[in-house]
């Protein structure tokens, strides 16, 4: 008997061990504290250098730190001044020139003026810029039409341009434009990204890597301070175990929710935040070969897929039904008067038996996740099944995401007949130049994959880039769109809204539809 | 035994040099590229180009192996463009996380189930044999990830007594109590497979011995029970034990992918998984050598401590 009972005692205290350790945690697991804002990312930043970085995820960090010449102005895509005052752009649109705001001071005491806006444009395009091996910038292109920036006095800063583009000031209020301390890279050169500097209503707190990166209260910020004292991002790469951080008070508030876990925030200790942005979920369509080089085909495959239902069954009412290839957050741009493709299976039908393409096959890619896809193998298996119902047989090919771009970026000819695609984007130019031109064919270096070709589209378009009067190109962009929602190059399917859930005690949150997380005015009690 | 070690150390490089040589040529060879991965949308061919030439990707693939292999010899991982900091450092961060996480959940399993695998044998077809035995069969059964989702939702999201997931409190945190805390969810979740496996195997390993000859010589000498078991009977069982524990070892370090991403902790597994799908080659090929390297180092501890239990393998 002795063994026995010498090891059911230990038993007995292991596990009395284990409930006593457990407990220690109980009266100790207290809520955030007040005045510190605790948001659960999906992702560790990759680094808090706004020239280097691409990402949403990081971008979110970013707005807070740093600013930019120009900013979004609060609720629109439209641009407002920042760092600088007021802009002048000559006649033929190729020389723009700020007025900089006086007296603002980067986080490590250097004066923010003209010389400092030179570095910071250099150090991005100029390959003998001693500062430039601090990068890679992949997104300097932005700013590729920049021919000289140039220092007029030390408020005053002056970029040619190589030709007139229009989308130049949303360049500038865009992430990849905000302003980083000359004295700060200077000082940490390759670790700039974990040591920033800028000039935003919070400053750099400590990084301590896969944990939190903490950002504190700027006291000689230049405008109004801050509502917190602290904001605390957190990476949380699983979707369920934000929710559940989010459940327990882990953590304040917690953006890209899933659309399956909306429900469990819908009472009172919860608000959840909701807005549009500039994204667009669509079926890039081979016009080139196949049975959707006939236009008939592709307006049947727009008037098959029953988006109303993909949008409130599949997204759980996390987006909105597209209409065309510009989406409604770019107010001043978009075209009011076109509706959506309606579900109409019949009139699909008939389409598909004027152009003699029933029970075609088709090979449609589909991709398992990424930036911006929304679920894309229900979404997938959706469209196939409303396809189905009007005679087309569609095989689904399913990829890892950069295997999928890795096959969809050099076009679809000879591999198959649809993918699905999705891009954000910050100015209306940028997705329908890219992806919608002739010249923007794969083989041209563009992302027209579908190799979708109007002369008339290019014209107005290309007409679009280079006008610098906001009205002028708003009247192109609306003609562009009618003509391509006819044309149907692509199936229109949802504009997403993008969802933040915030606990009780935070006040003041309002979400952007650039999707920035700007979170100066924010208050946590 | 000095010789053996050495033998075995020697060895060792082979098979490191061929891991690095697989582990290059899986990632040269999976399809997506980093360029791809970091541009995203605007992974134009012009783009490409130039982020390809600022990585060095560039050159040709025998010629960025050797340059890869020449710098890690020398100590340099090189520098991680997921994360913009040395793969080197980042590895060590992760892997103390990781050898914490799994070291204890090792830890648990071992004790915990050598213990039920003695009383198993001890009462064997008794009611506490039964008893562990189902419950064995049940914690082998439920996959850890899916045993630890229901453990956040009952003890930290009903009940609340220990944080979801991380491994320090945000606030307030950073001590011993704080990691204990983040750590039982994790660690028991970890350990409850490798528990079920040690159990069963110890205890068949005890029921062999507890048949020889000798422990029925010492029980007919009347030799105290209890140094029958634990004394006579589970000096020879260990040999048989401890390369089971070595096998568990392994599988508790690949389970806590799993349970890392389920409990965020700051771990390796997560990192490689990061890593793959935004393909950060240097930072996936430096950790799966790091990593292998380890597993290969441990398994030559295993095979010298069951040397000294056991004189006879030293062959």
């Amino acid at each position: 008997m002795k063994p026995i009972e010498w090891t059911r005692r230990s038993l007995f205290a292991a596990a009395a061990g284990m409930a006593m350790a457990a407990s220690l945690g109980a009266p100790a697991l207290a809520q955030t504290p007040p005045g510190v804002l605790v948001v659960g990312q999906i992702a560790e930043p990759k680094s808090l250098d706004p020239a280097a970085v691409t990402a949403v995820n990081d971008f979110r960090i970013l707005v807070n730190l740093y600013e930019g010449l120009l900013q979004y102005a609060p609720g629109t895509l439209e641009v407002a001044p920042g760092l600088a005052e007021s802009w002048e752009v000559s006649e033929d649109g190729t020389v723009y020139t700020f007025k900089l705001r006086e007296g603002v001071t980067f986080h490590d005491g250097t004066p923010f003026n003209a010389e400092a806006v030179k570095f910071n444009f250099d150090r991005m395009l100029n390959e003998d810029h001693p500062y430039h091996d601090t990068g890679p910038f992949p997104l300097a292109f932005f700013f590729s039409a920049v021919e000289e920036t140039t220092v007029v006095d030390d408020l005053t800063v002056q970029f040619t341009l190589n030709e007139p583009y229009a989308p130049f000031l949303s360049n500038l209020a865009y992430p990849t434009g905000l302003m980083v301390s000359p004295a700060a890279v200077e000082a940490h050169g390759d670790d700039f990204g974990r040591n920033p500097s800028g000039t935003g209503p919070f400053r750099f707190g400590e990084w301590r890597s896969n944990e939190a990166v903490v950002v504190e209260k700027n006291p000689d910020y230049w405008g109004e301070p801050a509502g917190t004292d602290a904001v605390v991002f957190r990476p949380i790469t699983d979707a369920n175990t934000r929710v559940a951080e989010m459940l327990s008070g882990g953590i304040d508030m917690m953006v890209e929710v899933p659309p399956t876990a909306l429900s469990e925030f819908r009472d009172e200790s919860f608000n959840v935040v909701e807005q549009a942005g500039p994204h667009v979920w669509f079926l890039i369509l081979n016009a080139k070969e196949g049975p959707f080089a006939d236009k008939r085909v592709r307006q049947a495959a727009n008037y098959a897929i029953n988006k109303e239902a993909i949008v409130t069954d599949v997204l759980e009412g996390t987006a909105e039904v597209a209409a065309g290839p510009i989406p409604p957050a770019f107010a001043w741009a978009y075209n009011e008067d076109l509706d959506p493709y309606p579900y109409d299976p019949d009139r699909a039908r008939e389409l598909l038996a004027e152009a003699d393409a029933e029970g075609a096959e088709l090979t449609f890619y589909v991709t398992e996740g990424g930036s911006g896809m929304l679920d894309p193998i229900p979404m997938g298996t959706a469209i196939q099944a409303d396809l189905k119902a009007v005679g087309l047989d569609v095989n689904i090919e399913t990829y890892e995401w950069n295997t999928f771009l890795g096959e969809v970026n050099p076009g679809l000819e000879g591999k198959a007949d649809m993918a699905e695609m999705a891009w954000m984007t910050n100015d209306p130019d940028t997705l329908p130049f890219l992806a919608l031109r002739t010249d923007a064919w794969p083989d041209a270096g563009g992302f027209n994959s579908g190799y979708y070709s109007n002369p008339e589209v290019d014209k107005l378009l290309e007409e679009a880039r280079v006008a610098t009067d906001q009205d002028r190109r708003a009247e192109l962009y609306k003609e562009m769109q009618a003509i391509v929602q006819d044309d149907a190059p692509w199936v229109f399917v949802a504009n997403w809204k993008q969802n933040a859930v915030t606990s009780d005690k935070v006040e003041n949150f309002d979400l952007e539809p650039s999707f920035l997380l700007l979170l100066q005015d924010v208050v946590k009690n | 035994m000095g010789a053996y070690i050495l033998k075995r150390l020697l060895s060792a490089i082979p098979v490191l040099l061929g891991i690095t040589v697989i582990v290059f040529l899986i990632m040269a060879m999976i399809p997506g590229d980093p360029a791809t991965a970091i541009l995203g949308s605007y992974a134009t061919p012009e783009n490409v180009a130039k982020i390809n030439r600022d990585l060095g990707l560039d050159k040709p693939i025998v010629q960025r192996y050797f340059i890869w292999l020449g710098n890690m010899l020398t100590g340099d991982f090189g520098r991680s463009f997921s994360l913009n900091r040395p793969v080197f450092d980042e590895i060590l961060d992760r892997f103390s996380a990781t050898l914490v996480l799994a070291g204890v959940s090792f830890v648990l399993a071992s004790l915990l189930g050598i213990l039920a695998g003695v009383v198993s044998a001890a009462r064997q077809y008794g009611l506490a044999d039964k008893l562990i035995t189902f419950t064995v069969i049940i914690g082998i059964s439920v996959p850890s990830f899916f045993l630890g989702m229901m453990m956040i939702l009952l003890f930290a999201v009903n009940l609340r007594w220990l944080p979801v997931s991380g491994m320090y409190a945000i606030y307030g945190g950073g001590d011993m109590l704080d990691l204990i805390r983040h750590l039982i969810m994790p660690a028991s979740a970890l350990a409850v497979v490798a528990t079920g496996v040690i159990a069963r195997l110890s205890r068949s390993a005890m029921l062999e011995v507890l048949r020889q000859d000798y422990i029925r010589t010492a029980r007919a000498k009347g030799v105290d029970e209890r140094r029958v078991i634990m004394g006579h009977a589970m000096r020879s069982a260990m040999v048989s034990i401890i390369p089971v524990l070595g096998i568990q070892a392994g599988f508790v370090l690949s389970g806590s992918v799993y349970i890392e991403l389920v409990f965020q902790w700051p771990g390796v597994g997560r990192m490689l998984v990061d890593a793959i799908l935004k393909r950060d080659l240097l930072l996936v090929q430096g950790g799966v050598v790091f990593v292998a390297a380890c597993y290969v180092f441990f398994n030559i501890v295993v095979d010298v401590a069951q040397s000294l239990l056991d004189p006879r393998i030293k062959t």
